[in-house]
């Protein structure tokens, strides 16, 4: 682990409680969804992690306790340090507190969140969906999501495939 | 038959929060700008609140390139995936290889031999210059520069007849392997970049004397598009478009790879971060690329360009008559794939846009089980609403071109 790395990650496990992995040169370090904000709080201002690089989710399903997890990616641009957090999330209403009042680029990257994991993102000013079309039902990079293919729809059976769409009941 | 094209009714409560009351009041004017159309780079939608021609909120709307390449990477084996990275940024398409290479060769510990590393690193810059002649052929053109259009794409092709050269592709490459490379050079290949190498210089020149003293691109560039470096780095701007504001953050100088520390260049920066200053950024990087070619292609080293890992990497054809232990790595190879052990990382490259990261995951089988791209377009893209505040429309064209994205890029 780099030097200057030590110091932080001693302070985030007696504060917030973190369990510290290291692997291949990756620091990564899990703490509950509650203590999320203060920790990023924390690594924005008193160690200058001000780049969020990205957030992004792992899906272990069929595991249900955590089913997922949540990484962020962050940056010390003047330390030249990365660390990543991880945040367990359980497969029931699944949901974490949002990131948008500390780093303004984790709107769209939590928008993503919901609209590929079904996250839900607790204070977001604008959780709708951002990759997929806003009729789209489910959440596509789950793992219960098959990999599976839609019928192109063309004039023979437009109709037919209309009716599937969520638009098409009503 | 009913009609084929039922439009979905969008009510002014769905989109009430992301305009000014305003909108809402009927002052100003909501315009859709895209997906469709010429100076969005591609599909971008952009829902502009327009005060007469000034530009009063941006809201781009992105994912008509979704193409779920990152579910996909998750159903194929590693090498197969690599496929799918090519697609992704389709202007730094060995970028994408050598980002997603990192990340496995990372997970494995599967050591690179100097020659593959050096290669690597030459394609890397050659791209590099590849991509940002599409940004000043594209970006020009937005702001009315209409020949430097047409001598940039001139000079791209002379970069892709060199990968077309060594992997037979000039653009969806997946030269770069895991472990190495997919095989050797030419031997034609020294002398063509030596061609690029003697002529680009000129050609850069050439670029510059159409637009960097043109009164009328600097009309239209200066003071355009101003985001400072402590906002650039809130929204997550990474590469040329934050290098345009100040701050000298580059991963090949801050955290090399694949050998960049033996290399001696600069890292261009500019402060004013408008549009201007992202354009001298971009041309000056184009210079120092060329430097970084010349100075591993003087002292490339001899030797294997691929592990001799054959766990990971397929054995020669030669071998594979007469010894038995290469024909079942290469049974295994292309019907199981190689396993990755269990973990996960987090491996990044300077792509010609930015930060391009990739966070792979592996349950410790024949397949990623999770592999997330952190895309450099994505998060300048999202930046962009900063820049445009208040600027006319034309502006936000110019404004545009200068963060440079590709929406292939933006929406995976």
């Amino acid at each position: 682990m780099d030097k200057q790395l030590q110091p932080i990650v001693k302070k985030l496990k007696k504060e917030f409680g973190a369990e510290v992995t290291e692997f291949r040169g990756d620091v990564q370090v899990l703490l509950a969804s509650e203590k999320l904000i203060a920790a990023s709080l924390k690594l924005r201002d008193e160690f200058d992690f001000a780049l969020l690089s990205t957030i992004t989710a792992v899906d272990y399903w069929p595991e249900e306790s955590p089913r997922f997890h949540i990484v962020y990616v962050f940056n010390s641009l003047s330390k030249n340090l990365q660390l990543m957090l991880r945040v367990p999330v359980a497969g029931e209403n699944p949901t974490i507190p949002t990131l948008t009042k500390v780093y303004k680029n984790a709107n769209w990257r939590e928008r993503e969140l919901w609209d590929m994991f079904g996250i839900k993102v607790d204070g977001h000013p604008d959780l709708r969906r951002l990759l997929m079309p806003d009729d789209w039902n489910g959440h596509p990079l789950r793992k219960d999501y098959p990999l599976g293919y839609e019928e192109p729809q063309f004039t023979f059976n437009y109709e037919e495939i209309d009716l599937s769409k969520p638009h098409g009941e009503v | 038959m009913t009609t084929p094209y039922t439009i979905p009714e969008v009510t002014l409560d769905e989109i009430k929060h992301l305009v000014s009351q305003r909108a809402i009041d009927g002052e100003t004017v909501l315009l859709n700008m895209g997906p469709q159309h010429p100076s969005t780079h591609g599909v971008l939608r952009l829902l502009l609140e327009l005060d007469g021609e000034t530009v009063v909120t941006c809201v781009p709307d992105i994912g008509y390139l979704h193409t779920g390449i990152e579910k996909n990477m998750e159903s194929k084996t590693y090498i197969k995936a690599e496929v799918m990275t090519d697609r992704l940024d389709y202007l730094n398409t060995v970028g994408n290889n050598f980002a997603y290479c990192l990340a496995v060769e990372k997970m494995i510990e599967l050591d690179v031999p100097p020659r593959a590393q050096a290669i690597r690193v030459i394609l890397a810059e050659l791209q590099r210059i590849a991509s940002h002649l599409i940004w000043l052929a594209t970006s020009a053109l937005d702001v009315a520069a209409m020949s430097v259009f047409l001598y940039a794409f001139r000079e791209r092709e002379i970069i892709l007849d060199v990968l077309e050269l060594v992997s037979g592709q000039r653009m969806m490459t997946t030269y770069i392997r895991p472990g190495g490379l997919w095989r050797d050079v030419p031997v034609e290949f020294d002398a063509a970049v030596r061609n690029i190498l003697d002529t680009f210089p000129k050609r850069i020149d050439e670029y510059e004397d159409l637009l960097t003293k043109n009164p009328l691109f600097l009309d239209r560039t200066m003071g355009i598009g101003k985001i400072s470096a402590e906002e650039a780095i809130q929204w997550g701007a990474t590469g040329s478009t934050l290098r345009g504001s100040g701050p000298d953050w580059d991963l090949r100088k801050k955290r090399p790879y694949s050998g960049y520390e033996q290399y001696d260049f600069e890292v261009p920066t500019a402060t004013e971060g408008d549009v201007y200053a992202r354009y001298l950024v971009r041309i000056r990087e184009m210079r120092e690329a060329l430097k970084i070619i010349e100075q591993a292609l003087n002292k490339l080293p001899l030797g294997p360009v691929s592990t001799n890992d054959h766990k990971y990497v397929p054995p020669p054809r030669s071998e594979l008559g007469v010894s038995m232990e290469s024909l079942i790595h290469h049974f295994k190879l292309w019907t199981e794939g190689f396993n990755v052990p269990k973990g996960s990382v987090y491996a990044a490259v300077e792509s010609p846009r930015g930060e391009l990261g990739v966070f792979l995951e592996s349950d410790g089988g024949p397949k990623p089980f999770r592999i997330h791209w952190r895309t450099p377009s994505y998060n300048n893209l999202e930046a962009m609403p900063v820049m445009t505040e208040g600027l006319l429309i034309a502006d936000l064209v110019a404004i545009i071109g200068s963060i440079d994205i590709v929406l292939g890029d933006v929406d995976r």
